[in-house]
């Protein structure tokens, strides 16, 4: 079944609740031919039922849009697609719009410190969910992460193994205990997994040590490449304020495969 | 979207008349990408942001005209370099914003 919308509430308030529950959904707006600024909003998967709600005032044009709303979503896209009255492709009578909204991309920070503090601090302006984890009940507190999306408990390896396989690209795990106790098995379960990022903080004798116990425990050359270690991009820091910007650097960096020089170093375009 | 939801809704319970400005298609480089959106008063408030400042003059001119008329439309603004007042992205590119009056 398609197309319900539910009584008496606007797609505004509808857009507002998805946006508060963090749901992943597409808004597409008819932008250009009749009907311009109609709507509807698509759900990745069917949702108590319903592939999407509202319409765009024609049910063919409906069912191909949502079909490539989909799509987008899924690739969490936001762009213009041109269409005939009926959905026809190849024509541009009309032309809709699709915002994809995304679930925030999530931050797990491994270890209650001085430097998470910071961590959290910059991981929430920048939009990710954050998690702290530490195994250590004094430190793990929510009054002390009061900005942390959760605080748990828990061995981090532990935790990594229970909800790693919902870490994706976008994702990124910061292990900054620099107690191999904790961070070498944090380590080897977020390896198992396909997070994006994966930092780990030390210096470069920890670093050392961390990579001998890391081989010692089966973790090869090339696993050992996806490890951002020591953590960060090297500008200096000292605070954790400092240190937490050089680390997300490195994550935005990472992601866009830029050189993270200054952009007067360099050449050619600055936005991709 | 989410960042101006707020201030929409404050303004909605002043019974403000609103327009929404969203960034839907970008021509070479830009700022913002699409998605980026930001909402106009009557009264000439503004929340939110479509580009790093170069364009939001003319498209709170723009939102305006559109809560007046009652109409939507796209709006789309080059790259200016001919004279020094006139409106455009100074990184070069062309972007394209769907302005509506928030009617839904």
């Amino acid at each position: 079944m398609n197309g319900k919308t539910q009584k008496d509430i606007s797609i505004f308030d509808r857009v507002e609740e998805l946006l508060n529950e963090e749901e992943s959904f597409a808004l597409v707006t008819v932008v250009k031919g009749p009907p311009a600024g109609e709507k509807m909003i698509v759900f990745p998967d069917q949702k108590s039922g319903v592939d999407f709600e509202g319409s765009l005032g024609n049910n063919e044009l409906d069912r191909v849009v949502s079909r490539d709303a989909r799509g987008e979503l899924a690739a969490g896209r936001s762009g213009v697609r041109n269409y005939g009255e009926s959905g026809e492709a190849r024509e541009e009578t009309v032309q809709v719009f699709v915002e994809s909204f995304i679930q925030p991309p999530q931050l797990l920070i491994v270890g209650a410190v001085d430097f998470t503090a910071a961590l959290v601090k910059i991981g929430k302006v920048l939009g990710y969910r954050v998690i702290v984890c530490d195994a250590r009940e004094i430190f793990a507190t929510t009054q002390r992460f009061p900005l942390a999306d959760e605080v748990i408990v828990e061995w981090p390896n532990k935790l990594i193994e229970k909800v790693g396989k919902t870490f994706g690209p976008r994702d990124a795990v910061c292990v900054l205990t620099h107690d191999a106790k904790f961070d070498v098995p944090a380590v080897v379960s977020a390896l198992a997994t396909d997070v994006g990022y994966i930092g780990v903080m030390g210096s470069r004798k920890t670093h050392e040590d961390r990579i001998n116990r890391l081989r010692e425990v089966g973790i090869d050359k090339e696993e050992m490449t996806r490890l951002r270690s020591p953590i960060g991009l090297d500008i200096g820091s000292r605070t954790p304020e400092e240190t937490a910007i050089s680390i997300v650097a490195e994550i935005i960096a990472l992601r866009t495969g830029r050189s993270s020089t200054s952009l007067s170093e360099t050449q050619g375009p600055i936005h991709d | 979207m989410k960042e101006i939801v707020k201030d929409i809704r404050r303004w909605q319970k002043q019974d403000k008349k609103i327009a929404i400005a969203r960034v839907i298609d970008l021509d070479g480089s830009g700022p913002r990408l699409p998605g980026a959106a930001m909402a106009v008063t009557e009264e000439g408030e503004v929340a939110g942001s479509v580009s790093g400042g170069c364009v939001e003059g003319a498209v709170v001119l723009e939102a305006l005209e559109v809560i007046k008329n009652n109409e939507r439309h796209i709006v789309s603004f080059g790259y200016s370099d001919e004279e020094a007042f006139s409106v455009g992205l100074t990184c070069g590119g062309t972007v394209h914003l769907f302005i509506e009056p928030l009617d839904w």
